[in-house]
């Protein structure tokens, strides 16, 4: 759907987007990551055509997207940071003129505009002028916009910024739901949000692509084995010579406890096995009720800090 | 483009701007009208038009200030450019939405010699000639400010370009007359105006080869062409700033020819900047 080849771009001196390279598969959500000021928004602004890159290539479903602007462009509804909204213009009079700039056949508009209306929950604000909007409904009509003309790919800008929780939680079932149809890109540095919505994560730092996988996988592969964090009732050698008996399990770790007559430890565990069966069995048979038995993967949170921590000592190494 | 056009008429119909300014232009013109037409009672409805053209320094800011520096400011810029339309087509409806707007004040205008016939004798061909050199006057000034409301994002430094560009234009005959007849004193004019073309070169590109190469050639070709045949330099600076002159070129018509020339002149002053706006956005783009 999207290829992005070698993608750089330069504001004279300072390099903001450094030597990208990703393709985007069609009808999954794709999630950009990245803290502020490492090139999300100019990445997408070139993935849009709105400015040109200074080397590389941008294919939108095989258009060059400055070769041919028209017909890459057309494969694309684009949310951009801001939303470009006319304040002097109501919902319904914004929304026609958007959807006459992408040349919609006529007969279609009006029910294209009130489908999308109906899928952003604007009905209500048809005719209100769009200065006196609140910021959450701005950021829907901005929504609405791009959606118009159901244009394959989706791109949005931080679509949730300065939304209030309900409306965050809306928006979000909204481009899940929109990630049935079309192919979505959203931008974001807030964690939660990409874990919860994309299929896929991107993360970015200072313009370059530091690791690209799905959530899960990318959770996992930062704590390299699978670990457990337990807490049992009972006497520390008690309880080891218990799990003893259970297979695969590779190391055990052992911390105090908060919790009065009960130990705490952190249980490596060899491969994919899932074990909390029997590690619950063997204690079970030993009388040591659990208390607490969760597994840890590294959450997003850490992965992100992990990876893009590591690249700035490796610049400040570069750098001595 | 048909979409944009259609909101930029919008936008100005139901907006101030566009009542203000085509009822000042009406102000202005209707003055002028009363004072010459009717009470002095001359059937020469052309020179009223000429001596209203000092208008366009006031009301063609207001009109084009916003144009584009607006959308720049409020990142409108972003739907525009990442929209299926192409940037060329998104400059030329804009620039035909106001060239509507400033058309129904030159229909009006339009009225008046009609008006003057119910009178007396008018000679309808030579109001009508002034009335056309009118429009285009207009639509070219139009086009200057369409150009710098590109270049800035803030509409006061739009406006303010806009006028001060539109005032060298409109007093370049007393600019004219700084400079001697002779071919020495346009010789050095042409030099200076070399070394500064040989500048800006260098303030775009950065590059001191080709500078030096251009700047070279410049001077070069001024200094030989002087000596070859220094009678071609007579007068030569008053010639090239009299194109600068958008009004000059309006003269003719309120003498009643339909002047070919000027309305080349004027569709050419046009077409350089639409080009020039078209540049700077993709300019922009590419920086």
């Amino acid at each position: 759907m999207i290829e992005v080849r070698n993608l750089v771009k330069k504001y004279g001196n300072h390099v903001a987007v450094d030597h990208l390279n990703f393709t985007v598969e069609k009808g999954k959500i794709y999630g950009f990551l990245g803290p502020n000021g490492a090139g999300k928004s100019t990445t997408m602004n070139m993935i849009t055509g709105y400015i040109a890159s200074t080397e590389g290539d941008i294919l939108i479903d095989g258009h060059n997207i400055l070769e041919e602007p028209e017909k890459a462009k057309k494969c694309i509804g684009y949310l951009p940071e801001l939303p470009p909204l006319y304040q002097d213009m109501t919902v319904m009079e914004y929304l026609k003129f958007v959807a006459e700039l992408k040349s919609i056949p006529k007969a279609e508009i009006e029910k294209n505009i009130s489908e999308v209306m109906s899928t952003t929950k604007l009905e209500e604000m048809k005719y209100r002028l769009i200065k006196n909007l609140s910021k959450g409904y701005k950021q829907r009509v901005g929504l609405a916009q791009a959606l118009l003309g159901y244009p394959e790919i989706i791109i949005l800008d931080e679509p949730t910024v300065g939304l209030d929780p309900k409306q965050i939680i809306e928006i979000r079932d909204l481009i899940k739901s929109l990630g049935e149809k079309h192919t979505v890109i959203l931008s974001s540095h807030i964690l939660s949000e990409v874990s919860a919505v994309c299929d896929h994560v991107l993360i970015i730092d200072r313009g370059r692509l530091v690791a690209s996988d799905s959530p899960e996988n990318l959770s996992k592969v930062m704590t390299g084995a699978n670990s457990l964090e337990l807490t049992v009732k009972g006497p520390e050698e008690e309880i080891r010579k218990a799990l003893d008996m259970v297979d695969n399990i590779e190391e055990l770790i052992y911390h105090e406890s908060m919790v009065k007559d009960a130990c705490d430890f952190t249980v490596k565990i060899a491969g994919d096995q899932d074990v909390r069966e029997n590690i619950f069995f063997a204690l079970a048979e030993a009388k040591y009720p659990i208390l607490k038995m969760q597994s840890t993967n590294m959450t997003l949170e850490e992965v992100f800090l992990k990876l893009t921590d590591s690249g700035e000592e490796k610049e400040d190494a570069g750098d001595i | 483009m048909l979409a944009i056009y259609k909101k930029e008429v919008k936008s100005y119909l139901t907006s101030m701007v566009g009542y203000v300014f085509m009822a000042f232009i009406l102000l202005i013109l209707g003055i002028y009208f009363t004072a010459y037409n009717l009470n002095y009672a001359t059937p020469d409805f052309g020179a009223t038009l000429s001596s209203v053209t000092f208008i366009f320094l006031i009301i063609t800011p207001v009109l084009t200030m916003r144009i584009l520096a607006e959308e720049k400011k409020n990142k409108t810029d972003q739907l525009l450019f990442t929209s299926p339309v192409a940037v060329w087509k998104i400059v030329l409806g804009k620039y035909l939405g106001m060239v509507t707007i400033y058309v129904i004040p030159v229909i009006i205008a339009a009225c008046y010699p009609l008006i003057m016939g119910k009178y007396g004798t008018v000679s309808y061909p030579m109001a009508y000639t002034a009335v056309i050199g009118f429009f285009f006057l207009g639509c070219a000034n139009i086009a200057v400010g369409l150009f710098l409301s590109s270049v800035t994002e803030s509409q006061v430094i739009a406006a303010v370009l806009t006028f001060g560009v539109l005032f060298c234009s409109y007093v370049m005959n007393g600019i004219e007359s700084f400079f001697s007849q002779t071919a020495v004193s346009s010789m050095l004019a042409f030099v200076v105006i070399g070394i500064i073309i040989a500048f800006i070169v260098y303030q775009m590109t950065r590059d001191a080869i080709l500078t030096g190469v251009v700047g070279v050639i410049l001077v070069g070709v001024t200094v030989v062409l002087y000596f070859v045949k220094s009678s071609l330099f007579e007068g030569a600076i008053q010639k090239v700033l009299d194109l600068l002159a958008i009004a000059n070129h309006f003269d003719n018509f309120v003498g009643g020819i339909l002047d070919v020339t000027g309305i080349v002149y004027m569709l050419s002053v046009i077409c350089i900047f639409v080009f020039l706006t078209i540049q700077s956005i993709q300019k922009r783009r590419w920086s």
